[in-house]
Formats: C-alpha cells, structure tokens, sequence
C-alpha cells in the first residue's frame, strides 16, 4: 500500500531506510552471530549478566512500546511480570512441562491474563491509570503470596531444571534470552512499520483525530497492551528461569517499572533504540556504581529527574534531533526522485 | 488621528502553519470598528495576539505608545485592554456571579462594577448563583461580555459575540453597546454576520487569509465589494 | 462489629488526611503526585530529627512542621513540577516516580531502615471509654476530628474564597485564567503549598500513631489514591467519604484474616472501577 503514490506518480518515491541503518543491520546481525557464540569462549558470568540485561532490555522495550507508542504510562507491568514467571515455574514444577518451552507460555499466559485486566485498568487514563495498574499488580502480588503451593510469602525454586548439568543449563537459557531479545526488537519493529504501527503513532498523536479517521482507537489500545503484556510475561519468565527462585517481592516489584523507566526516558521514550541506549547506560552503571547502594539509587533518580526537565526526548532522542541519528527508522519520507 | 493601539505588519504562527501575514491595523479612542472575513481568514488569531494569548513580535503591536507584543495576558489586561473570547469561555466551576469576579480580579478603577452590570443585564442577576455554564447562550454571551467589563478596560476586544445566537437574541447583545460605548469605551468587533458589522461600526477591515483585504468607513462599501473583498475575488 | 465499624472510621479519618493533598492537586492541575506517600514519611521523620536535634516537644515539631512543608511545596511546585505540567502525564510522573525514589534513599541514609516513632508518651495509648464495650483511643480520634477539619476547611476554601475562585478557574481553563491577570504558575504553587500543609498533618500524625521506615512511603499512595477514586474526583468531602469506606473494607477484611486486610480494600477499590468508574459521590462539573 504504501508504494501507491510511487506507482501512479513516479516523480517521488516513498524510502523508508538510509545508509546508516542499512549498515547498522548487517552490524546487528553480525553481532548477534558473535554473541551466539559467547558460550564457547566466554565466562559463565557473563551469560548470567547478559540474561540479566536481555530481561531488563525486554521488559523496558515492551514498556516503550506502551507508554511511547500506545500513549499508556504504566507503572503496574510488573503485575505480568511476574505473572509470567510463575506461569512458567507452575508449568514447570507440577506439569512437567519443560521450563525453557514454559517461558513463551508464561509470555502466552500473561497476555491472556491482560486481557480481563485490562478491562478494570481502562476506566482510568493518565497519571490515575498509571497508579491504577500499580494497584493491579499489587493485588496480583498479594494474591500469590498467600497461595501456599508456590511458598506463599517466601517463594520457592524452580526445581524443574535439577536435573540438568549446570553449564548446559546456564548455555540454553543465555540463548533463550538471546532469541528473546532479538524477537521482541524484531516483534516491535515489524510491528511500528506497519500499517498498525502507523494508527498507532495516529493515536498518539491525536486519539480524537485517529477516532475520526476511522482508526479503532479502543481495539488498537487493547492490542498494544497485550502485546506489552506479552512481552513483560516473556521477561519475567525468562528471569526467573535464570535466577530459578521466585517470591512474590520480587516477581512483582514495583522497581522493575522504575527501573523501565529509568531506562527508557534515559534512552528516549518512543524511539525504538531509546531502551537500547537506555538499556545499555543502565547497565553499566548498574556495574560500576550500585555498591554504593543508596546513593546509586538517589543518584539514578536525580539523573531521570534532571532528564525528564531538561532533556525531554531523552539522551537519544537529543542525538536524534540535534544529530539525525537513527538506526531503527520508521518514518516513512516522501523523497522528490529526479525522474 | 490618536492612535490608541495599533498594529505593523503583525505576523502570527500556530506552530509551523502561519495563520497571518502582515497585519496593519490603527484604533482610535471611542471608535467601534468591525473585523470581518469568512471562517480561517485569522480574526480571532489576531484578537488573540492583541490580548496575549498568541505570541506576536514585541513591537508589532502598540497599545498606548507602548510595545505589547508577546506580553503575557495578564499584563495586558492590566494595562486595559480585555478580549471577550471566541466561544464565551466561560468557567464550568464557577457561577455567574464569580465569573464576573474574576473578571475583576486586576481591580482596575472605572464605572463598571457588579450593580452596573446587573442593571444593563437584569437576567444575570436573577441567576448570579447559578454554574454560569447552565445558563442558555445568549444569556452566557452576556456573561462573558460582562466578564471583560469588569476589568474596567479602555479597549473592549470582542470575538463573535454572535456565535450561535438566534438572531433575536443577537439583537439584544448589540442593543446593550450604547451603554458601553457611551462611557467612552473603544470596542474592537470580530463579526460573522456582515450586515449588523456594518451597522454597528464606524470602521470596517476585512481579513481574507490572513490579510487585509478591505478597509475603509462602514458605510462607504457596497455589498459586492465587500464580497470580493470577503473571499478573495 | 460495632468495633470494627468504628476502627474502620477511625482508619478512614488517617486516609483521608493522606488523600486530601493528593486531590487537591490533582483536582487543580491534573498533577498525580506518585511521591504522595514518600513526602508524608518525608514529614514524619522531619519532626523525628527536629525533635532529636532540638531534643524539644513533639507538639512544637509537628507544628514547626507545617510552615517548612507550606514553603517546600511551594517551591517544589514552582520550580520543579510546573515544568512537567501539559498534556502527557509523563513527565509528572516520572518526576514524581524519581522524587519517591531520592527521598527513600535519603531517608535510608539519615535514618537507616529502623522504624522510628514521635513519641508522644501516654497520649498514643490513651483512651475514651464510650458504653460498656467501646473503648476509643484518643489520638484516632484526634486523627479523625482534624481530617473532618481540614475536609471542611478545603471545601470552605473552594467555594468561598477569592484563592479557591482562582483554584476552580485555572483547574478550569487555564488559558481564560491568565487573561483575568492569573499568574498559572503562582495559582498552582500555592495548590501544591497548601497540599504540602495537608501532607506534613498526616505524617506527624502517622508518626504519632505508629513507626515509620522509610520505604513506607508507596503503601500510603496506593491508600490516598484508592480513597480519591472510590470516592469520585472533584469533590474533597467525596475524598472523605472514599478513605472511610476504604478504611471499614479493610478493616471488615483484617476481621476475616489478617492477611487479606489490605488485599481486600485494592478487591472493593477495583469493585468500584469497574461498576461505577466516577466514584460514588463524584462532583459533575457545569
């Protein structure tokens, strides 16, 4: 469809991607290559770390995608974060099911779960929505805290991978979060260039205008909530495949949209390399600063203080603008051909 | 002529989309002069940079041998100047009576007071308790009239006090500007129905994209130049 | 049951006190204030360290309080938030977000995770004896009187005062506001000071009643919120009506057991969502 204007008028033509994100492709590419490779040369720690990373890189993408492109702040994600990974630890402990085909199912079953949810979560928009679904996720926290099958309070192990020898084990979960994190950037980035991702952004920018244009306004949102939830359950089951203990504390906690948000506003909401970079600079300040604890914590807050004030696109989005940078584009230019 | 307020090439942008290109304008004291154009032509973008509500370049606008251009709303109502706008705009939350107190808020000296206006507008006494936004339009019409009155102003900007009024009603809207002018007020008149502009100003400037099209005494046009001058042809 | 009725009253009085600053932010400016609880714990410790530095009475550090938090809010507002006010509710909330965040940090450092109390001796303990069965303890009666005060007194000073006219007009349309000589971002500050008051009451009063740690601070949120909406936003008597009916689910669900006390209230908060989305006394608007 959206070469019709090149078809009938061959005086322009609609481009989509540039040199740089041409190169910056086959880089990725390349990259993922290399990184697949990691369990033959690398330490064991660094697969647990880049597990780690893919969850929080995840987890933040998927939170992008709702707040940035669906216009839904959220700080409730957790409520399907943790869904998922005790999907997958129940799937795996008393079905028999193996854990690492339970993760795509504790995803599945987040987002089915998302759906009834999302039912109470829109009667409320903005700020309130977004206190809404920490409320949400709360009553999911408490609610699996007193089931005393899956240790209530205290939690309890994944036992499902006993069995398995520990460096083949650490080996297929680096990989699952490997496959993980390019799906979910390949998931988000097929679905922005689309005709969806198009309404989407529409909706974004003008819910009343979108409306009028015929757009589904209420069927997209529902949509892109599911696909967040999914993306969150994906997350969380994969975590806790790599930590393989559960608590409600920490299946459900409130810091893992904190820290999303962190990342994306850091990175740039709504600009798909926003929780990359976000993601990234997280990480690596997460290594070398989080011993001083507190003071971490109070400085990473100031930093998303100072950000949100000064720099309202984020560190990326002012490369974006003030350098043209992209690596991920989804615009689409009308460009004048010389025909 | 004195020229109370005037314009000079006044531009005006709403983000990318330039809604006026030049704009020269002169105002004199206790004139009534009418803007009219056809819907989008940028009468009510420029009361909107008169009273401050849009941004315009600091000296494109004069009001009393001062530049006013870009200054904030509140400064230029202080200085005497109020805008009845578009659309009434009246406060939901409040009653008639407090959206004549706020209107008062600047406290500037002058005859018009709260007893004033419920003499020129009895009805608006009768509901002074009531959420102002219950009352029908015409009724709103004079609530918001009244509101700019109250900042006692020296320049009365009105926008399309007529908007969705039934003629009848119109008709007693205008019927109350002798007691406005009377005082000595200049009124500015940002009017859809052509005829009552003509009849009710001394001068008459026509917008048409943006620009002047037409301007002059009120009686010295005839209906089909003021067409042209209307839409552009 | 009559016992449990009354306790849930006397809950409800806290959460209104807790809720009250949050509607009246949200009710001026649209702000949601997710660093509502963290700033009542932020109090509570003031007047902790205030009387430890001075070694003085708790009286004069919970009043000494106030005047702090009014000028703090003040600030705050407007320098800070007035910057994150506009159509996406972003910016506010990550602001927010990021000030809970610093000030249970801050706190932890100051004051390490230990509960501290305002020790008010006899006081905190005290009680009325009403009928054979019914003993109320004095302080949440004191708790309830002040919140039925400061509802009364908020709702006195919208619908009465030239500042309220100035609260309803620029929550209104704000643009209409400052072509009456409003200056927004003043209008707002004094919201948020005033907020700020409310917010320093209940904290000294929380430190009063119970220990506070520093990470209290999301729970209380969760309460203020879940009272605004039960009881419908624009309406701060509503606000009240919301905290007591949040308060007896609670305490009808701490009777049951008491692991699903406060599972119950997020339960009937969620009820009232979905059945009835604008609260149960919600002020329409013209």
């Amino acid at each position: 469809m959206g070469n019709d204007i090149a078809m009938t008028n061959p005086a322009f033509d609609v481009a989509r991607g540039n040199r740089a994100s041409h190169a910056a492709l086959a880089i990725g590419a390349a990259l993922v290559l290399l990184a697949a490779s990691l369990p033959w040369w690398g330490e064991s720690s660094w697969m647990r770390e880049f597990v780690e990373i893919a969850c929080y890189f995840i987890f933040a993408m998927m939170w992008n995608l709702l707040a940035g492109y669906g216009g839904m702040v959220s700080i409730g994600q957790q409520a399907f974060f943790g869904f998922g990974g005790y999907v997958m630890l129940m799937l795996g402990n008393f079905a028999g099911v193996n854990p690492f085909v339970a993760i795509p199912l504790g995803a599945l079953a987040a987002a089915l779960v998302a759906v009834p949810v999302s039912f109470v979560a829109f009667r409320l928009s903005g700020g309130y929505f977004a206190i809404g679904t920490w409320v949400i996720a709360e009553v999911f926290r408490l609610s699996f805290a007193n089931v005393s099958a899956v240790g209530g309070g205290s939690g309890t192990t994944l036992t499902a991978l006993r069995g398995i020898e520990k460096a083949t084990r650490e080996s297929v979960t680096y990989w699952m979060a490997l496959a993980c994190a390019v799906a979910a950037i390949a998931l988000v980035y097929l679905f922005l260039r689309s005709k969806r991702g198009l309404a989407l952004l529409a909706i974004r920018d003008n819910e009343v205008a979108a409306e009028s244009q015929g757009v589904p306004v209420q069927r997209m949102k529902l949509a892109v909530y599911v696909v967040a939830a999914f993306g969150a359950g994906l997350a969380g089951a994969l975590y806790f495949v790599g930590n393989l203990r559960i608590s409600p504390d920490a299946a459900f906690s409130v810091n893992w949209s904190a820290f999303a948000i962190f990342m994306v506003v850091i990175g740039g909401i709504g600009r798909i390399e926003g929780p990359l970079v976000g993601a990234l600079i997280f990480w690596a300040l997460n290594k070398f600063l989080s011993d001083y604890g507190t003071w971490y914590l109070l400085g990473l807050g100031l930093l998303a203080i100072v950000v949100t004030l000064f720099f309202k696109q984020g560190l990326w989005g002012y490369a974006q603008q003030r350098w043209g940078w992209s690596l991920f584009p989804t615009q689409r230019k009308l460009i004048q051909s010389d025909a | 002529m004195t020229r109370l307020l005037a314009t000079r090439g006044l531009q005006a942008f709403y983000g990318d989309a330039q809604a006026l290109f030049g704009i020269d304008f002169e105002l004199a004291k206790g004139e009534l002069v009418a803007i009219i154009g056809s819907n989008g032509a940028g009468k009510s973008t420029f009361l909107k940079c008169l009273s401050g509500l849009v941004r315009a370049p600091r000296t494109a606008i004069e009001f009393k041998g001062e530049a006013i251009g870009g200054m904030p709303a509140g400064e230029i109502v202080r200085r005497g100047l109020a805008l009845v706008p578009e659309g009434r705009r009246l406060f939901p939350s409040l009653s008639v009576e407090e959206n004549l107190l706020m209107g008062g808020l600047t406290q500037r000296p002058g005859p018009w007071n709260l007893q004033r206006l419920y003499a020129l507008f009895p009805i608006l006494a009768e509901k002074r308790q009531l959420p102002a936004t219950s009352l029908s339009g015409g009724q709103q019409q004079m609530v918001a009239l009244g509101r700019a009155l109250m900042s006692n102003p020296e320049v009365l900007l009105c926008d399309e006090l007529s908007l969705g009024l039934a003629p009848i009603v119109i008709r007693e809207i205008y019927a109350a500007m002798p007691a406005i002018t009377g005082e000595g007020m200049t009124v500015v008149i940002v009017e859809q129905d052509v005829t009552m502009a003509q009849r009710v100003s001394q001068r008459i400037y026509c917008l048409q994209e943006g620009r002047v099209s037409l301007q002059g005494r009120s009686d010295a046009f005839t209906r089909e130049q003021i067409s042209q001058a209307y839409f552009g042809l | 049951m009559i016992e449990t009725f009354v306790q849930g009253l006397l809950l409800g009085g806290l959460y209104t006190l807790f809720a009250l600053g949050q509607s009246l932010m949200f009710g001026v400016m649209r702000l949601t204030n997710t660093a509502q609880g963290d700033f009542i714990i932020l109090a509570a410790f003031t007047a902790i360290g205030g009387i430890a530095l001075t070694g003085g009475a708790p009286g004069l550090a919970a009043l000494a309080v106030l005047p702090l938090a009014f000028g703090f809010g003040y600030a705050l507002q407007r320098y800070v938030l007035n910057g994150t006010l506009g159509k996406d509710p972003l910016p506010s909330l990550v602001v927010t977000f990021g000030l809970s965040i610093v000030i249970q940090n801050l706190l932890l450092e100051m004051f390490s995770a230990d509960p501290r109390a305002i020790e008010i001796g006899g006081l905190a303990t005290q009680g009325v004896q009403v009928g054979d069965a019914l003993s109320l303890g004095v302080l949440p009666l004191v708790v309830l009187a002040t919140a039925v005060a400061a509802t009364a007194a908020l709702q006195w000073l919208f619908a009465h005062t030239a500042l309220g006219r100035s609260f309803r007009a620029v929550s209104d349309d704000r643009e209409i506001a400052e072509l009456m000589g409003l200056d927004a971002r003043k209008v707002y500050a004094l919201a948020t000071a005033i907020a700020f008051v409310l917010i320093a009451i209940a904290g000294v009063l929380q430190g009063m009643r119970t220990t506070v740690s520093p990470s209290d601070g999301p729970l209380l949120l969760l309460f203020a919120f879940e009272a605004v909406i039960i009881g419908g936003m624009g309406s701060f008597w509503g606000t009240l009506a919301g905290a007591m009916i949040l308060g007896l689910t609670q305490q009808i669900g701490f009777r049951l057991d008491p692991g699903w006390g406060i599972w119950f209230g997020h339960i009937v908060f969620l009820a009232v969502l979905v059945l009835r989305p604008q609260g149960l006394f919600p002020k329409t608007k013209g």
